[in-house]
């Protein structure tokens, strides 16, 4: 049962990012996005993190993809906005992350993974009370300094949006 | 008493010592800066006034040496190399040698810078000339100063730049920059063999440092050591550069193409004299050595034998006098072949006396001729320059060895020595002091006896030169009359002053090979018998030359008459300049040009331009690669990491 | 409490790899076909995405908190980026009033 689930949410993880690459509306792109990452937080559950899972939710399907749906309309981009690539200059790229793709797998196939071992098996390493107790006791210092990224990413974004004294209002 | 050269330490002194050949240089610098800017005046004092001042620091070290003790010491300025186990400090040694080249460089020099004040005072480079004068007399003193080969060699290569320099002075004719060339490659030959004796000597000895050197040598090496004989006959590969001997002399004749002054100074007076004293400053290796000292006597008496003859039909007047000056220079050499380190030192002396004084001579009456040097147009030159002549008068009688004039004694106590020697080298010694006198009274009665033979333009400019170039003609010829009295021969005084005075400076080979220097005097009576024999010789040929040239007052032929072969062999240099010519000089041009032609135009040049050609292809293609379209550069980004995942890959 | 979860027992963890390589690969695919930096944009944050889930695939199946630790902060590192790359974007679309990556080709000499 849940080794079905497991591919059926491969699958639409992959249809939805193939969704984003091709939609030809940004609107739609972001949707695609919102469900892949839908998808992605399935697949966090289904490993039981469930710590990551609520995170990915959050964070990335509730502010990162609003605020990328937010900016876009912000810009009002429909379908016409983009001018499209020259199909060889599409072939090439496709070409490309098609090598790419061939070649990892390739490299992959014979990867020794080393299996799980039942004995020391800890299902509840993905617990928000488990992570949070690594986060504050050995991750503390990156944690505080993440809020200092935040601060600066914030303090970053504000400055370039904001309009500079010569700059012509244009919208 | 050598092996114990003590540092001064009396900083009055090492000012001293700095202080002489710093003069000169302060003296080039600041001609050689102010060329053209300063007034000619200006210049000629300064040039004059620091050499003068060398000088008269020099007469202060000597008179101050005997108050030191009459010992050797060495005055430490700074240390100039310091490589593992070389050391080679910047200091100078004064001993006996070493004071008596001061001085004669060092006076002679200033006579004829006064000279040249005047001899030059037409030429609008007169402050470079000065300057480069100044460098001269430099590198010269560093030369005779330095306390080590290194410093010698300094000065050795300084004293040949400006050889070089000054030969080719009037840079504006070709032949002169060509004889100017000549003298600067030639001499490099020269330098070669003297740098690797360098080499050997610190290889051998651990050391370029005279004091260490001798002791080493004196103590460590035997008497004909395959490894002294190869440094003496290094070295004096190198003096046969330098002081124009056998096969490496034909740069001097050539070199008359600089101002008269300079042949004088450099050319005949000091510089060609660098190699007499390497020897003699190295006669502890040399004297270990007879072998190397056997093959100097034999080339010596070759070249004194083979440039006497030369100079018999030479035409041009400064020309004869630098056949007789490597002639002369032979002379020198035999006498350090027979180990008569002394006599050959005395010979240098008067000879610079002379010689210098015979050279501004000609350079009287050159100056006199607007500049004609031919013997063929001169003539009866006696009434219009008295003062020049009876001056050349006594350079000549000095130079064929006529008593009581300087030449007479050094020749005669250089000619005993050889007689001791060898016979047969005595024989052909007193040949070429024969043809001496011949040449230089052909030379005195076609200059300034019979009728004047050029044009009557250059009769009408007929004149005395100045003061300024007469005084240095009256010193000299004063000098040349009264210079052999330090060195009076055995029968007539029993204190040799000079070889008295040098006699420490070979205590060391004394002592080292005993042997050698064993007295060996001659009765008083075959002194005599030598004495009279060499002035016969000379008063023969005298006559003969009276005879032919005073006399018959015969001309020597036009260019181009025909001469008997053996004549035309004589008056063309024994066609010596045209072997080196057809032997060294055009295979090694035809070398150039084809190794030009093939290698350099056919290989080298496509290769280095093929780099340049294949860089700006590439870069013009690549050029394109680089759209800066953020696209493009992610596909290839991409295709990059593939590409390195693949190598993982596949590797 | 040790009940190991039924798809890290039926599961491969190749599965996993490939999986994840296929989403990275897409996510690639749109960053060069694609010409709106918005849309590029996303693809990037595919990317980011795939590596996170291979993280937290490894970590579970090796119950090694480390690796989901790590995902927590790539996604708090994404976030701050997005908020400044939207910035930038819409800057340049300020400036030049369109967001097509082939008008940034200052990139060159």
């Amino acid at each position: 049962m849940t080794g079905n689930f497991f591919y059926f949410l491969t699958f639409l993880t992959l249809f939805a990012a193939i969704g984003v690459v091709v939609s030809k509306n940004p609107v739609y792109s972001v949707l695609f996005m919102i469900l892949t990452f839908f998808a992605l937080t399935g697949h966090y559950i289904l490993l039981n993190a469930q710590f990551l899972a609520a995170v990915n939710f959050i964070v990335y399907m509730g502010a990162i993809m609003v605020l990328f749906l937010f900016v876009i309309m912000f810009l009002n981009m429909r379908e016409d906005t983009e001018q499209h690539k020259p199909v060889l200059s599409k072939i090439a790229a496709a070409i490309a992350g098609g090598i790419l793709f061939v070649v990892m797998i390739a490299a992959l196939k014979d990867v020794n993974t080393q299996m799980m071992q039942p004995a020391v098996f800890d299902s509840q390493i993905g617990m928000v009370e488990n992570l949070g107790k690594v986060l504050f006791r050995d991750y503390l210092l990156p944690f505080e300094l993440a809020s200092v990224l935040f601060l600066a990413a914030m303090a970053g974004a504000v400055m370039l949006g904001k309009r500079e004294p010569g700059e012509q209002n244009r919208f | 008493m050598q092996e114990f050269i003590l540092p001064a330490n009396n900083a009055e002194m090492t000012w001293v010592c700095l202080l002489i050949p710093l003069l000169p240089l302060i003296g080039f610098l600041i001609n050689g800066l102010g060329n053209r800017k300063l007034p000619k005046g200006l210049a000629g004092l300064v040039g004059c006034a620091t050499v003068i001042g060398s000088f008269l620091l020099s007469l202060y070290l000597f008179f101050g040496f005997e108050g030191y003790g009459n010992r050797p010491y060495t005055t430490d300025i700074f240390n100039w190399i310091h490589v593992g186990a070389l050391r080679i400090p910047f200091s100078f040694q004064i001993d006996q040698l070493s004071l008596i080249m001061l001085l004669l460089v060092t006076g002679v020099g200033s006579v004829i810078h006064i000279y040249s004040a005047g001899y030059m005072s037409h030429d609008e480079n007169f402050g470079k000339f000065f300057s480069f004068l100044n460098l001269f007399v430099f590198s010269m003193l560093l030369l005779v100063m330095g306390s080590n080969y290194v410093m010698m060699f300094v000065g050795w290569e300084g004293v040949g730049l400006c050889s070089y320099l000054l030969i080719g002075f009037w840079n504006k004719v070709t032949p002169y920059n060509n004889a100017a060339k000549k003298a600067f490659i030639i001499n490099r030959i020269g330098d070669l063999g003297f740098l690797l004796g360098i080499f050997l000597i610190f290889q051998t000895y651990g050391s370029v440092v005279y004091g260490e050197v001798f002791n080493q040598a004196a103590q460590l090496s035997e008497v004909n050591d395959g490894v002294v004989i190869a440094i003496t006959l290094l070295l004096f590969v190198g003096a046969m550069g330098k002081s124009a001997q056998l096969p490496l002399y034909t740069w001097l004749p050539d070199a008359m193409a600089g101002p008269t002054p300079v042949s004088a100074l450099i050319h005949a007076a000091t510089m060609v004299t660098a190699g007499i004293y390497m020897v003699i400053r190295s006669n502890v290796l040399y004297t270990l050595a007879p072998d190397t000292l056997e093959i100097v006597a034999i080339i010596g008496l070759a070249t004194a034998l083979f440039a006497a003859t030369i100079g018999l039909f030479q035409n041009d007047i400064k020309k004869v006098l630098a056949y007789s000056t490597v002639s002369q220079l032979g002379y020198m050499f035999l006498a350090l072949g027979v180990m008569a380190y002394s006599s050959s030192l005395f010979h240098v002396l008067t000879h610079a006396f002379f010689k210098a004084l015979l050279f501004l001579g000609a350079g009287s009456v050159i100056h006199a001729m607007s500049g004609e040097q031919d013997l063929r147009k001169m003539g009866g030159l006696k009434k219009a320059l008295p003062i020049t002549f009876i001056t050349f008068l006594i350079g000549t009688l000095a130079i064929s060895g006529i008593p009581p004039f300087a030449g007479f004694f050094s020749k005669d106590e250089l000619l005993a020595h050889v007689f001791v020697h060898s016979k047969v080298m005595w024989a052909f010694g007193l040949l070429t002091s024969f043809m001496t006198a011949f040449y230089m009274f052909r030379l005195l009665y076609l200059a300034f006896y019979g009728n004047f033979r050029g044009t009557e333009e250059q009769r009408h400019h007929l004149h005395e030169s100045p003061a300024v170039m007469t005084i240095p003609l009256i010193i000299l010829a004063i000098l040349s009359t009264i210079g052999g009295f330090m060195g009076l021969p055995p029968v007539f005084s029993e204190n040799h002053s000079l070889g008295n005075f040098l006699s420490p400076v070979y205590e060391l080979a004394r002592r080292a090979v005993p042997s050698a220097f064993a007295e060996n005097h001659l009765s008083h009576e075959l002194e005599y018998i030598l004495m009279a024999v060499s002035v016969a010789v000379a008063v023969v040929a005298i006559i003969m030359a009276y005879f032919i040239y005073g006399k018959k007052r015969t001309v020597p032929a036009e260019e181009g008459a025909a001469l008997s072969p053996l004549h035309k062999l004589v008056y063309n240099k024994y066609y010596v300049d045209e072997l080196y010519n057809g032997l060294f000089v055009k295979p090694v041009m035809g070398l150039s040009t084809g190794l030009y032609r093939f290698v350099e135009k056919g290989i080298i040049d496509p290769i280095v331009n093929g780099f340049g050609k294949v860089t700006l292809g590439g870069g013009r293609s690549l050029r394109f690669v680089q759209s800066g379209a953020t696209g493009s550069y992610l596909l290839l980004m991409v295709l990059g990491i593939a590409l390195i995942l693949l190598l993982n890959f596949i590797i | 409490m040790n009940d190991i979860p039924e798809v890290i027992r039926t599961i491969p963890l190749n599965y996993y790899l490939y999986f994840s390589t296929a989403l990275f690969c897409i996510g690639i695919i749109g960053v060069l076909t694609r010409r709106n930096a918005i849309i590029i944009f996303m693809c990037i944050e595919l990317m980011l995405n795939s590596v996170n889930l291979l993280l937290t695939a490894f970590s579970s199946y090796r119950s090694d908190p480390n690796g989901q630790i790590f995902v927590f902060f790539i996604m708090a590192v994404a976030a701050a980026e997005v908020a400044v790359g939207l910035a930038i974007i819409v800057m340049i679309y300020r400036n030049v009033r369109s967001t097509d990556i082939n008008i940034l080709n200052k990139l060159k000499w």
